[in-house]
């Protein structure tokens, strides 16, 4: 029984072998790690669904560079900026094409209109488009651009105009973010007049490298590259993204060919990946923090000396090589260091119990108190593993007397328990979006964002002035110098354990060509080849 | 006759509906806030949570919502997904048939290895044959399918590279979605290595699956030929001189079927259970990953609509094997 | 003639044998199954390792030795013989994991079975006494959980509970309920229509009397074969409820979280999975060679 099962398994095996080899099409496989949520990105965050839309359908008007956090021209060829920082104009690239699908073909190259649509559907409620599919632009108005733009002129056909109500210095970085790809208004009107507007959204065209061809919702996506692409046709024939959400198995189909290139290894399979002479493991430093968030507005936290206690009483190098299995950096900013503005000369907390109980003492706590940590239910590439981080911390303080208690909830009432300030402490972390220390500073740590996504609940209003400076120029240099100036305010006032930025691995097959890490996370396929 | 259906039908009904009830319950009782999963570390404002649940309904009293749900469900409106936005049951309905196919194909190896193992045993009763066919079905039965799934897959995809990874088909080819079975599809599209691809993708999943019905079957088979192997008419049968495998295949076997195919009916929820497990291991695009993961992520319309459904599914299933049974076994329509 | 005599009281035994008591009478088919004799001594070995854990384990189920990661087994290359079975990520003993672990699958076997046994008995007897309405509600219920793919309402039930190794085990009792159910209710009112039952209820028995002196002594047979039965599912769900992370929560040595928690190593040591798993199985094995073995030895219909 058993013998002739394994006869006929191998049989249909060798099947199987000769019917592959006979298509060797330039195909590259990215074994993503989840489904797409859908395939417009300005309704979602996860990055998941960037990879499978913006990066490799979609334009903005500018871009990151590939490899960086710097922005280079993309749609837009070049702008200007007025004297006041109010008025930005926007010269559009010409002879641009759209992609084209089963029921639309597009008759018109790229131009203002189709600018002006995909801005005006997310920020203006008035617009036909603005509640299809659900309607909520998490980003848009995350970001802040629904108040920020006051209105977006056509100036001509191509050249636009977006006046702002502030000035805001990061507002070009912004416009290179995901939730900014430009949409066709051409397809948005046919399917419109068509009745069923929703398609926009789950069919949509681009003007990116690839054009996708086919999703098999949970298993497969599958693009072909876009010959008319303004930037020359990719390398690669045809891209598919194998989802496979278990990164064992993922590993499994890089080793036996099944994938070219594939995201967010076991920290424990990079030894071995790093010997596979059929492996390429790439490495870049991520640009995210990890950290340990006290609430300053509950006792005893409300003491600089006692996060200062604590923090001396935290020992990051034993979180490195335990949680992050050394693919990580010990944190001393809330700023990767990859980042401009980072403040190399900013002292750590060195682990120091015998310092930490003294201050302690000094802060009224000689024999320490009771708090708890709260840990993540979910992994993050800034914390693999919160629950055995926050061990390792509770180990830590008890050597000072601090009785820690761990707390998880459901990642969902966790973020919005930890939001209203229910806890003593809370690990948590933060991706960039853009390459701005501001989408890092201000947003986790400004006082606008108390009760919001600033879990230490912290105000402190040195700190805050810097930033809001800082905001409001656009020379870079200046900024610079409030922002290394605001990470020594912060470093003195420890509202957070500042713990690592961890390493991103990404392994590829030796046979892939040309792929670049993202610094921000994305995965781009434009300038791969096999 | 009838009378014994209808009887069946009419009891179908307060089932359905509790089971709407509680599906509908369940869920709401799970804690988690759904507007939060889908923000992650962002976040939104407490303004705009308020907006997006009053846009998803939540902020309506219990009863009202179950009353939406329940008039939804009767015109086949299971909501829409909070992720992915689309409509519940079109997501089911395009995971569905790769769940069906790996269900199938399970059963065809459970009902292939599990019938004749069976069989033998019965017929070589008390050997060597008889005690090795029993020890190998209940350890198949005791089998932590996961554990199985994984260990298989380590053996023979990873370490010989008999089999692939994971996956329903090599990604090479590119297979229009025409029914949604791939074995169909690949051949249909005329591809040269298509099928073979598909078959080569579903040997693995398929034996994880198909082992608790396996072992199943094979016990069921044994005892049910043994119990008809020592009824009078067999006796004569033999006494008639009838060849010993024509004894076995025309007159005992008929028979026996009849508590197996029972037996296989009932497998049905089994094989719906076990395919969450064996999904998730093989990343197999069905319905028990899909509803997995939706609880993770709290997409209350998926998981009281996919669960809905599933748990439809057996009821017909049940409902289906009970006609039959009655129709066959006139003593059980009368009874009750 | 003395002679004779003493030969015929020797050979009266032969001749007359004396009854076997139901005790031994259940001993001699049992024993006679080779296959749950075996279950039956594996099952004494898992419950002395449960019980004895501290003296049996080598080492404590949470050291973690830092200087021994991910060791092989003691008789593969690189193993140590103070870690038999091995170390996992973090250096701790597999093999003392597993022994602490017996027990708490045998803990959660042992709550589940109760819990479920006895909620099941109750709405059974209660369903089958009473009939009518309460019968009615109760077997619709029973009908709707049967309805639904266990794994699933269990993993609904530990989501709303909290994923624990308590919750765990309430949520499996809960849905191994029906079996209990049905089973006791088919015998109740099997035995209703008997006439001792009749009888006892003419003298006067009150209805509490009949059902729990009368009746349920007379449905224990199946509800013990059930219940071992009950106790290698309850292993198995235990475990996969463990790997799918809604059972135990780490460090507790629970088996099949220990296998969840080692997946990501799955390439690099083969024995932090493969060990668990094995440990499943055969303590799994053993329930139902067992509970086999005495669905044959009290079940009279096969008695021959």
């Amino acid at each position: 029984m058993k013998k002739g099962l394994a006869k006929l398994t191998l049989a249909l095996m060798a099947a199987g072998a000769i019917g592959t080899s006979a298509h060797a099409a330039s195909t590259l496989v990215y074994c993503s790690e989840g489904s797409p949520e859908g395939f417009n990105p300005a309704f979602y965050t996860a990055g998941t669904t960037f990879d499978a839309t913006s990066k490799n359908m979609f334009n903005r008007l500018v871009e990151f560079k590939l490899g960086t956090t710097e922005t280079e021209p993309g749609l837009a060829t070049s702008y200007d900026v007025s004297s006041d920082g109010l008025e930005y104009t926007f010269h559009l690239r010409k002879g641009v094409k759209f992609h084209s699908s089963k029921d639309f073909k597009p008759t018109r190259d790229f131009n203002a209109d189709d600018v002006i649509f995909t801005f005006d559907r997310q920020g203006n409620k008035e617009n036909p488009y603005h509640t299809v599919s659900g309607g909520s632009y998490e980003y848009f108005t995350g970001m802040g651009m629904d108040t920020l733009i006051k209105k977006i002129e056509k100036i001509d056909d191509y050249t636009v105009k977006f006046v702002l109500t502030k000035p805001e210095a990061p507002f070009i970085a912004n416009l290179a973010m995901d939730f900014a790809s430009i949409f066709s208004k051409e397809q948005a009107d046919a399917y419109m007049k068509a009745g069923t507007p929703e398609k926009l959204d789950i069919d949509p065209v681009g003007t990116g490298p690839f054009q996708k061809v086919q999703y098999q919702k949970d298993s497969l996506i599958r693009y072909t590259a876009f010959k008319d692409y303004w930037k020359g046709k990719a390398k690669i024939d045809r891209l598919v993204f194998s989802i496979t959400p278990d990164a064992s198995v993922r590993y499994a189909k890089l080793k036996a060919g099944e994938c070219d290139v594939m995201p967010y290894p076991n920290p424990a399979d990079l030894k071995q990946m790093e010997a596979d002479p059929n492996i390429n493991l790439m490495s870049q430093e991520g640009l995210n923090v990890g950290y340990l968030a006290f609430n300053t507005q509950k006792k005893p936290f409300t003491d600089v000396r006692v996060r200062q206690a604590l923090s001396l009483a935290t020992d990051k190098s034993a979180i490195i090589d335990a949680v992050f299995q050394g693919a990580g950096k010990a944190a001393k900013n809330p700023i990767p260091p990859t980042m401009w503005s980072y403040n190399k000369n900013v002292v750590d907390y060195a682990y120091d119990p015998v310092k930490a109980k003294k201050l302690l003492a000094e802060a009224g706590y000689p024999d320490g108190f009771s708090t708890n940590i709260w840990a993540m239910p979910v992994q993050r590439p800034y914390n693999p593993n919160a629950r055995r981080m926050a061990e390792i911390m509770q180990e830590d303080w008890s050597k000072i007397g601090v009785k820690a208690e761990i707390v998880s909830y459901e990642w969902g009432e966790y973020l919005n328990r930890s939001k209203k300030g229910e806890h003593d402490t809370v690990l948590l972390g933060w991706t960039g979006d853009n390459g701005d220390p501001d989408n890092f500073l201000y947003v986790l740590l400004g006082c606008d964002a108390v009760g919001g996504s600033n879990r230490a609940q912290w105000c402190n209003e040195e700190f805050n002035n810097l930033l809001l400076k800082a905001k409001q120029t656009s020379d870079k240099a200046e900024r610079t110098k409030d922002y290394e100036e605001a990470q020594v305010v912060f470093k003195r006032e420890a509202p957070w354990i500042t713990i690592a930025h961890s390493v991103v691995y990404e392994p590829i097959r030796k046979e892939v060509k040309g792929y670049k890490i993202d610094p921000l996370g994305g995965h781009y396929f434009y300038n791969v080849s096999k | 006759m009838f009378q014994f259906i209808f009887r069946r039908l009419s009891l179908v009904i307060p089932t359905f509906i509790g089971i709407t009830l509680l599906t509908f319950t369940l869920i709401r009782l799970i804690p988690g806030d759904p507007i939060e999963v889908m923000a992650g570390e962002r976040g939104v404002s407490a303004e705009r949570h308020a907006e997006l649940s009053a846009q998803l309904g939540f902020d309506q009293p219990l009863y009202v919502q179950y009353f939406h749900y329940v008039t939804g469900v009767l015109q086949g409106d299971l909501g829409n997904s909070l992720i992915t936005r689309e409509p519940v049951m079109k997501e089911f309905l395009t995971l569905f048939p790769a769940t069906i196919e790996l269900a199938v194909c399970a059963a065809i190896f459970a009902i292939l290895i599990g019938l004749p193992a069976g069989i033998f045993a019965a017929v070589k009763r008390g050997t060597v044959i008889d005690h090795s066919v029993m020890t190998f079905s209940l350890t198949g039965y005791s089998m932590p399918i996961f554990w199985w799934a994984l260990l298989l897959m380590l053996v023979f995809s990873v370490n010989l590279g008999w089999t692939p990874v994971s996956g329903r088909i090599d990604v090479v080819y590119w297979i229009d979605d025409v029914t949604g079975f791939m074995l169909i599809d690949s051949l249909l599209s005329g591809e040269e290595g298509a099928f073979s691809s598909a078959v080569s993708h579903l040997i693995l999943p398929s034996i994880v699956l198909g082992t608790i019905p396996m072992a199943v079957i094979a016990r069921m088979t044994r005892s049910s030929m043994l119990e008809v192997l020592s009824e009078d008419y067999i006796r004569t049968a033999r006494a008639k001189g009838i060849a010993p495998w024509r004894v076995i295949v025309i007159h005992a076997l008929r028979n026996a079927l009849i508590p197996v195919i029972t037996v296989i009916g009932l497998q049905v929820g089994i094989l719906l259970s076990g395919a969450i497990l064996t999904e998730t291991v093989f990343a197999w695009p069905g319905i028990g990953k899909w509803l997995i993961e939706s609880i993770g992520r709290r997409d209350y319309p998926v998981v009281q609509g996919g669960i809905l459904i599933v748990a439809c599914i057996i009821i017909v299933v049940n409902l289906l094997v009970d006609i039959t049974y009655g129709i066959v076994n006139p003593r059980i329509r009368h009874s009750r | 003639m003395t002679t004779s005599t003493k030969t015929s009281t020797t050979d009266a035994p032969l001749t007359a044998p004396v009854p076997m008591t139901p005790m031994q009478e259940f001993w001699h088919y049992f024993s006679s199954n080779k296959g749950a004799v075996a279950g039956l001594v594996v099952i004494a070995i898992i419950c002395f390792m449960a019980v004895f854990a501290n003296f049996v384990a080598p080492h404590s189920p949470s050291d973690q030795y830092r200087d021994a990661l991910l060791l092989p087994p003691a008789w593969l290359e690189g193993g140590n013989w103070s870690f038999v079975l091995g170390t996992d990520d973090v250096g701790r003993d597999i093999l003392s994991r597993l022994i602490y672990g017996s027990r708490l699958s045998i803990a959660v076997g042992i709550v589940a079975v109760t819990a479920s046994l006895v909620m099941g008995i109750l709405l059974g007897l209660i369903a089958g006494y009473f009939k009518g309405v309460i019968d009615t509600a109760i077997m619709r219920i029973v009908d709707i959980m049967l309805a639904m793919p266990s794994l699933l309402l269990a993993i609904a039930i530990v989501a709303i509970l909290g994923p624990s190794i308590v919750n765990a085990a309430l949520a499996i009792s809960i849905v191994s309920l029906p079996h209990y159910v049905r089973l006791t209710r088919a015998a109740t009112m099997a035995e209703m229509s008997r006439d001792y039952v009749t009888s006892s209820r003419v003298i006067g028995a009150s209805p509490l009397r009949l059902m729990f002196i009368c009746i349920l002594p007379n449905c224990l047979a199946p509800l013990i074969v059930q219940a071992t039965l009950g106790f290698s599912s309850a292993i198995l769900d235990m475990a996969a409820l463990g790997f799918l992370g809604l059972g135990a929560q780490p460090p507790t040595p629970e088996w099949g979280s220990m296998l969840a928690d080692a997946l990501q190593f799955v390439q690099r040591a083969w024995w932090v999975v493969t060990f668990p798993g094995l440990m499943i199985l055969i303590t799994v094995l053993a329930f139902n060679l067992m509970g086999d073995g005495l669905r044959d030895a009290l079940d009279p219909k096969l008695k021959q």
